[in-house]
């Protein structure tokens, strides 16, 4: 039913436009706060290249700060996992942190590492890293009690155990990590550059509203929106690959 | 008999002592002062009602639980590294194949699975049926498969002494029998210690029967079925025993 799930995305989209095309023409709204999703349209087909390379510099800072956000966030879990002083030194800080709102230190990410992609990669990497490291953890430390009490009747050192059964059975609390960081891993890409950049679709939008080009903030918007939802797909999609002997009752039944 | 190939040095099943074990659970005292034997190549069944902490005296042999007292073999050399465990769900890696499953051991304890190790867990597959799904995952088999699967990665530890807690119980009743007349066979020679809430899995396996009872909890003296192990299920002897293991069972839980 693949199909099936394609038209039902497309009728959800065709209605949504329609009602924002009607909202525009009702109420007559001037095309600088709510532009017609036409005149959103023109504007992507004219501005094609310039939103593809404002786009193609977002992409990069998001999958950067993914890659890193996740190799940082897994490796966390596994220290928090291996050694009690880690949880007793790394988890109040890691906690912390948390209170500390991303948004807040994006100016001070701007100002150390600069206005070019790092600082970007930083936020991206910043916002992923808590929904990683904690899930992962979490499905480090719930391991089935049977399957540690077999390994040591076997005579499996610790290091073993964490290899051969811990992280795999943890991998599906990962892929719940990843798909939370693929959702968010946008918004700290978009929000580092609206502190400042050069480039990017959040650069663009900014400038766009500023000179009251508010269909080109719109296009790229549906870009980001494009991005976002691509990106998600992609990890949904290569998390199911990886661990095909993961049990989906919900899922599967709607497939069928 | 199934031939199993299998180290051809394996040394002697040693009898096991259990003395003066005590162990409490959730604030409650399970039992105390209590002893028990099992005897070297021998299967010793331990029943009793549910709650009475026959799987708990299991875990502490296992080494698995911190209790007092003294499990020691006869032989003299440490019980803990000469123990299989096998427990009453199949504990199968969802994501590991059945071969690598069964030999899941050799991997935790560092070793490489070579040539060998795999010739013998298929040798292993193949005496509980199981060869032609050697690569597949868990998943895609029936209880009754898994259960097998779980007692060819026991029999792949090769050890002296092997424990079970309850190993068939999810079992419908004719695969038990079926798995009780392969664990049987492919276990001989072993110092076997298994947990069941079935006297008739009890008396079919076990050259000797033990209950335990009461709070705390005491074991009976010894019941030694007659006849080799696996006993039919329908000898009346067998049935007679059976009948007065329900009644003292049943007794056991309303005192």
């Amino acid at each position: 039913m693949r199909g099936g799930r394609l038209l039902r995305g497309l009728v959800t989209l065709a209605g949504l436009i329609l009602a924002w095309g009607l909202l525009v023409h009702l109420a007559d709204l001037p095309h600088y706060i709510l532009p017609g999703p036409e005149r959103v349209a023109l504007r992507l087909w004219d501005d094609w290249a310039l939103l593809a390379r404002h786009a193609g510099y977002t992409a990069l800072e998001i999958v950067l700060g993914l890659v890193l956000g996740t190799l940082c966030g897994g490796l966390a879990a596994l220290a928090l996992t291996a050694s009690a002083a880690a949880r007793r030194w790394l988890l109040p800080l890691l906690l912390a942190s948390q209170a500390v709102p991303v948004f807040a230190i994006a100016p001070l990410l701007v100002l150390w590492l600069g206005y070019g992609m790092a600082s970007k990669v930083a936020m991206a990497t910043l916002i992923i890293f808590f929904p990683v490291t904690a899930s992962f953890f979490d499905g480090l430390r719930r391991t089935e009690p049977g399957w540690l009490d077999l390994a040591r009747t076997m005579g499996a050192s610790p290091w073993a155990v964490l290899r051969h059964i811990r992280v795999p059975a943890a991998l599906p609390a990962l892929a719940s990590g990843l798909r939370m960081a693929a959702a968010v891993a946008p918004i700290g890409a978009v929000v580092g550059e609206w502190v400042g950049a050069s480039a990017g679709l959040g650069y663009l939008m900014l400038h766009a509203t500023a000179r009251v080009q508010t269909d080109l903030t719109f296009a790229a918007l549906f870009i980001l929106a494009l991005l976002a939802v691509g990106l998600w797909l992609l990890v949904d999609l290569t998390v199911r690959r990886a661990l095909p002997w993961l049990p989906d009752s919900v899922m599967s039944k709607e497939e069928t | 008999m199934t031939h199993v190939p299998g180290p051809s040095s394996a040394p002697p099943a040693p009898a096991i002592h259990l003395s003066d074990a005590a162990l409490g659970f959730g604030g409650r005292l399970l039992f105390s002062g209590l002893d028990m034997v099992a005897p070297a190549g021998q299967t010793t069944c331990l029943l009793g009602p549910s709650g009475v902490g026959k799987s708990s005296l299991l875990r502490l042999i296992a080494g698995l639980l911190t209790g007092t007292g003294r499990v020691a073999a006869d032989d003299g050399k440490p019980v803990t590294g000469r123990i299989a465990w096998m427990g009453q769900q199949d504990l199968l890696l969802p994501w590991a194949s059945v071969l690598e499953n069964v030999t899941l051991g050799a991997r935790l304890r560092g070793g490489r699975v070579g040539p060998a190790e795999r010739d013998r867990a298929m040798a292993l597959l193949a005496a509980v049926g199981l060869d032609d799904r050697a690569g597949c995952r868990p998943d895609a088999l029936s209880g009754g498969m898994r259960q097998r699967a779980a007692l060819a990665r026991t029999l792949f530890e090769d050890r002296p002494i092997v424990l079970m807690d309850e190993p068939f119980s999810a079992l419908d009743a004719i695969t038990r029998l079926d798995m009780q007349d392969l664990a049987a066979s492919l276990l001989a020679g072993r110092t076997v210690i298994m947990v069941t809430h079935d006297p008739l899995e009890a008396l079919r396996l076990g050259h000797q029967v033990l209950v335990l009872s009461g709070s705390p909890a005491r074991l009976s003296p010894p019941i030694m079925p007659a006849g080799d192990t696996p006993r039919p299920p329908d000898h009346p002897d067998l049935l007679a025993l059976q009948a007065e293991l329900l009644l003292r069972l049943r007794g056991g839980r309303a005192a």
